[in-house]
């Protein structure tokens, strides 16, 4: 029999569990946009500076919300795993027809349905607040394409660690670090105007700055087959990578012969 | 059992062993068999191997050693084939408090296979069978521990299994709820001719429930037959007398240990009375020596008699020994 209705059946549960729980659902939408209107009012200056790509810093940091999000339903998901395991309900799953990548497809489902929904409300407050996407309509569907894989690649990691450590604690307190690869990156600045070395230097090694840069580049520049490419190849990377390991890890978390 | 009937809906067991990494032998060779539409009650204290073995027989977890058979698959080699025969009903309930008990049935529906024309009257049936179709629309978060317990069952049996697996379904139950579950179970088994394992640490339960019970201690099975045939075996029944005065127990266990072996109790001072002495015999006893006593009662032997005498200890004194020794949970 086809897998495809148990695939519905597990992303449809999640999205129902999201919805169900506005104390989870709303902070990846609101906390983003919030923090954004912080660093707007602080750091609108800094268009004056010779060089930044635009006299809107709405414009330049509307990019961070939907890296932000992302990385907030990441830590909801894998949360949200973490308990099943805890409480037993991947026992019951196992206990089913239900085949591992079934599950996984499903909850990764979930996570981009809600990461396009995410996606649609911060275009949806740029465009509330006067932003203008340089690369027009086409150029907001690619970019929910690509929030629906930034969501994917997240998602997927946020499933591996809960597989893996199989606490919801766990996977809370993995919430920091990953912040840290978004604070450390060209979230405030254009990376070729931090002035600090060592930052500028980890900004560029850091793939969330690109991953921000690629959607930066879709609102605030048009096409850039650049930041294009390495926005798509470092996401698909962590995509590739973390449905990999997310795979093992839930062929050994449902124990069954 | 012969192999054709153990092709249809039974369960056997040979020799299974299951060994956790830095834990005993929680299962250590037991042998069973099951046999189609019988209702077969594993009883036994905490942490005798009951889970553990249940989950073995699910396919949850593999044996160390030994072989087990259900619907006529082993549960080693041919998991998924035993997974499509069988529901179960693990110890902890594991809903999601976020959905409702319609969802749930949805949910389970869809991933047990069942046709996509199928699943909701299948879910309204059971709703019914369960008595949930009032709560159905309502979050499991506000459901009873009953409530959960009775939606658990009906998720088990959402494909129609053929075999049904309940661990400890009627644990932390109140008794409404659990003469509820027993009658379901019974019906089941009547109506559908659905085999039936069932793990247990209530004596009541086993006995009222259970053509055939397993009694389980230590990973290891002490006794088996029909309750009746097991206390048949124990034989003679006990008398329990409640002293008058507290600082009498020691004169009164003296005078009854005349007539038959001490048992051990906490309430009343209690014998196994030997054979061919009745309760008139004991009564005269009292007269003649002028023994003070409350109240003097003779009691049939129970399965807890039965445990007694296989283990040395009582079921209850069994179930707080392993939860006082008991560590962190173990996989």
């Amino acid at each position: 029999m086809s897998a495809v209705p148990q695939v519905g059946a597990i992303a449809r549960r999640s999205v129902v569990r999201t919805a169900r729980q506005p104390a989870s659902a709303i902070p990846p939408l609101i906390f983003p946009i919030a923090l954004m209107a912080v660093n707007a009012g602080g750091l609108r200056s800094s268009t004056h500076l010779p060089g930044f790509p635009t006299d809107s810093f709405l414009a330049f940091a509307l990019a961070v919300p939907f890296i932000q999000g992302a990385l907030f339903s990441t830590m909801n998901a894998g949360t949200d795993i973490a308990r099943d395991i805890q409480t037993g309900f991947v026992n019951r799953l196992s206990l089913t027809a239900l085949r591992e990548w079934a599950l996984l497809v499903g909850q990764l489902s979930g996570v981009i349905a809600l990461g396009i929904v995410q996606a649609i409300f911060y275009v949806s407050v740029g465009l509330v607040v006067g932003v203008h996407f340089a690369s027009g309509a086409a150029g907001i569907l690619v970019l929910l394409f690509y929030a629906a894989l930034v969501s994917l690649a997240f998602g997927a990691l946020g499933a591996f660690l809960a597989y893996r450590l199989g606490s919801g604690e766990a996977i809370q307190a993995m919430f920091p670090v990953l912040f840290v690869f978004l604070f450390i990156s060209s979230m405030n600045a254009p990376r070729n105007l931090i002035g600090v070395d060592w930052f500028r230097r980890a900004a560029t090694l850091n793939p969330v700055s690109y991953m921000i840069e690629c959607v930066r580049s879709l609102i605030i520049v048009g096409w850039d087959p650049e930041a294009l490419i390495l926005g798509f190849g470092f996401v698909a990377a962590i995509g590739v990578v973390s449905i990999v390991l997310a795979s093992r890890s839930l062929r050994l978390r449902m124990t069954r012969t | 059992m012969n192999a054709r009937v153990a092709a249809q809906n039974g369960i056997e067991v040979e020799g299974l062993v299951r060994e956790y990494r830095k834990g005993p032998r929680a299962v250590d060779g037991i042998d069973l068999a099951v046999a189609p539409g019988e209702i077969y009650g594993f009883l036994g204290p905490n942490g005798a191997g009951k889970s553990t073995t249940v989950h073995v027989l699910t396919t949850l977890l593999p044996p160390t050693a030994g072989t087990a058979r259900v619907g006529g698959f082993d549960v080693v080699k041919e998991g998924a084939k035993v997974r499509t025969l069988i529901g179960v009903a693990l110890q902890e309930a594991a809903l999601d408090p976020l959905l409702t008990g319609r969802d749930h049935l949805r949910l389970q529906a869809t991933l047990q296979n069942v046709p996509k024309t199928d699943r909701a009257t299948r879910a309204e049936e059971l709703l019914h069978r369960v008595g949930l179709a009032d709560a159905a629309d309502r979050k499991v978060a506000g459901y009873s521990g009953g409530m959960k317990r009775r939606l658990d069952l009906a998720l088990a049996l959402v494909h129609s299994p053929k075999i049904l697996f309940l661990d400890e379904p009627t644990t932390g139950l109140d008794p409404q709820s659990r003469t509820a579950l027993w009658e379901e179970v019974a019906l089941l088994r009547r109506e559908a001719g659905v085999t039936v394992f069932l793990t247990t640490q209530y004596l009541e339960e086993a006995d009222v429930l259970a053509d055939r019970v397993g009694i389980i201690d230590q990973g290891r099975i002490v006794a088996e037959g029909t309750p009746a045939s097991l206390k048949a075996e124990i034989g003679r029944p006990s008398l329990h007398a409640i002293p008058r005065r507290e600082e009498d127990r020691p004169q009164i266990a003296a005078f009854l240990a005349r007539f038959g072996d001490p048992l051990e109790s906490t309430r009343d001072v209690a014998i196994r009375l030997r054979d061919g002495l009745g309760l008139t015999d004991i009564v005269r006893a009292v007269d003649a020596d002028g023994v003070e006593v409350a109240d003097l009662e003779l009691r049939a032997p129970t399965l807890d008699d039965v445990f007694l005498a296989k283990t040395g200890r009582t079921l209850e004194g069994a179930t707080e020994e392993a939860a006082a020794e008991q560590g962190p949970a173990r996989r």
